[in-house]
């Protein structure tokens, strides 16, 4: 699996959604994801991928919708 | 000698803009002119803390010194090693005098701390924020003169809202070009005058007028338990401390919107949350989301990391109730603060339970305006009996004091 397909298989595990489905949504906003989920993202980011992203890098706009994060996490695997 | 209480008087904001006009002059033409920025903001830091209140401004004085030393010293050791112990030290140092300034009325009822000063808290979390960052490797390099500016930040300084280092240093080092500029004062002004609805007429009449007399009322009439007036002074309190803080907090962000810095608002409608959730997202925002990332984020990351509890749902939930717990006590070492905290933590874990029930049960549960009014209302209420927990009137009618 590309980084890409982790991290919409993560992302999906995490709300329950098939977030492929439109990569743009907010995840935030919609009641998909909160800080819980953002922090078990970060740590399967860290099992999966082997990304150490700390909880002070993550600013929510950043990580708010599919497109956003898989570009941050495919700049951070580089 | 004068002494001027920020934001104490419409005045005040004829004396600021006085003080700010080159500022904005140099703004508008694209420069930021940081030492004259850097010599009004002592000016007006120095007319809070004079005269009478001399004793605090000391404090202050002690206080930017101690933390500049945490800060500065923190960041050169962490460019060398990085010993989660000496994090711990830092960190426990920085908040020493805060916590002397919370503790010492506590144990001493009737006295105040030495170190206190209006404000204190509010720097704490800035600097706090810092070494945490400094410690995840974010914050690199401790400069000096910047770090002071934004301990510093005259707008902000007596309470909030609560801006971060990162952010703040990329409006701080840039200038908004002129059509942003513009649109900013044209914010600042709204914000100004909307500030002066909500603290100086608002907040006056619930705080000023209504509260105090429903207060009589209730000692003289209500009796212990419950009453009209006590209810009355429930919903009074509440609205005074919505347009009294909202209306600071309005004042504070256009304050430093003219001087060309983009400080987070603290408020977004906290009154039509449809839960409680829902509220901390609208409510005193700088401060709940400083909790979030520094309190409630790292402590989750720290409790999964080592699989401390098997499931997430007591992951998160004793996550909520220490957060909230130290939210409490941050506010004040009493018991009803402590009781405010722990009221919030149990609410929210409540809540979190009720939207993973109702998310299981998608279809049978109805779901529609006279839903969402309900949700408003009942949220809108529980907000406000925290609220006369937290106002402290509760300990004068059942203990005879504050």
């Amino acid at each position: 699996m590309d980084v890409k397909e982790t991290v919409i298989s993560i992302l999906n595990d995490l709300t329950g959604n098939d977030v492929s489905e439109d990569m743009d949504t907010n995840l935030f906003d919609s009641g998909l994801m909160d800080s819980m989920g953002s922090v078990q993202l970060l740590l399967e980011l860290q099992s999966q991928l082997g990304v150490n992203v700390p909880v002070s890098e993550f600013v929510r706009s950043e990580w708010d919708t599919p497109n956003k994060i898989v570009t941050k996490v495919e700049g951070l695997v580089d | 000698m004068i002494n001027l209480e920020p934001y104490g008087n419409p005045q005040y904001f004829v004396y600021l803009l006085i003080g700010l006009i080159p500022l904005m002059i140099g703004l508008y033409h694209g420069h930021r002119w940081r030492w004259y920025q850097s010599a009004v903001s002592l000016v007006f830091i120095f007319l809070m803390f004079d005269s009478q209140k001399w004793q605090q401004g000391v404090a202050l004085i002690g206080f930017v010194i101690w933390e500049w030393l945490m800060v500065g010293g923190y960041m050169a050791y962490r460019k060398k090693a990085n010993n989660r112990w000496i994090f711990y030290g830092a960190f426990l140092l920085s908040i020493v005098p805060l916590l002397f300034v919370k503790i010492t009325p506590a144990i001493n009822p009737g006295h105040t701390s030495l170190f206190g000063f209006l404000g204190i808290s509010y720097l704490t979390f800035r600097s706090v924020g810092m070494i945490m960052e400094m410690r995840d490797g974010i914050i690199k390099e401790f400069h000096p003169m910047l770090f002071l500016e934004f301990l510093l930040f005259m707008p902000t300084i007596s309470s909030g809202p609560i801006d971060r280092y990162r952010r703040w240093l990329d409006d701080y080092q840039k200038v908004p070009d002129r059509e942003k500029y513009v649109g900013m004062i044209e914010k600042a002004v709204h914000y100004i005058f909307l500030g002066f609805m909500y603290k100086f007429l608002l907040a006056y009449l619930f705080g000023t007028m209504l509260v105090p007399k429903l207060e009589t009322l209730t000692l003289r009439y209500g009796g212990t338990g419950f009453s009209w007036p006590l209810v009355g002074v429930m919903y009074a309190w509440s609205m005074y401390l919505f347009f009294d803080f909202a209306g600071y907090s309005l004042f504070a962000v256009a304050i430093s919107y003219l001087m060309g810095i983009e400080t987070p608002m603290n408020f977004n409608r906290p009154f039509q949350s449809h839960n409680l959730k829902d509220f901390w997202n609208r409510w005193h925002m700088t401060l709940s989301f400083w909790f979030r990332d520094f309190v409630f984020m790292r402590l989750v990351f720290a409790m999964m990391k080592n699989k401390i509890f098997k499931s997430r749902v007591t992951v998160s939930n004793v996550a909520y109730i220490f957060n909230m717990l130290i939210m409490g006590f941050w506010h004040g070492v009493t018991w009803y603060y402590i009781a405010y905290g722990l009221l919030h933590g149990v609410g929210l874990v409540v809540n979190d339970w009720w939207l993973r029930f109702k998310k299981k049960h998608r279809e049978s549960i109805p779901h529609n305006k006279l839903t969402e009014a309900f949700a408003i209302f009942l949220t809108f209420n529980f907000v406000c009996f925290s609220f006369l927990l937290f106002s402290g009137f509760l300990s004068k009618l059942w203990f005879g004091h504050y």
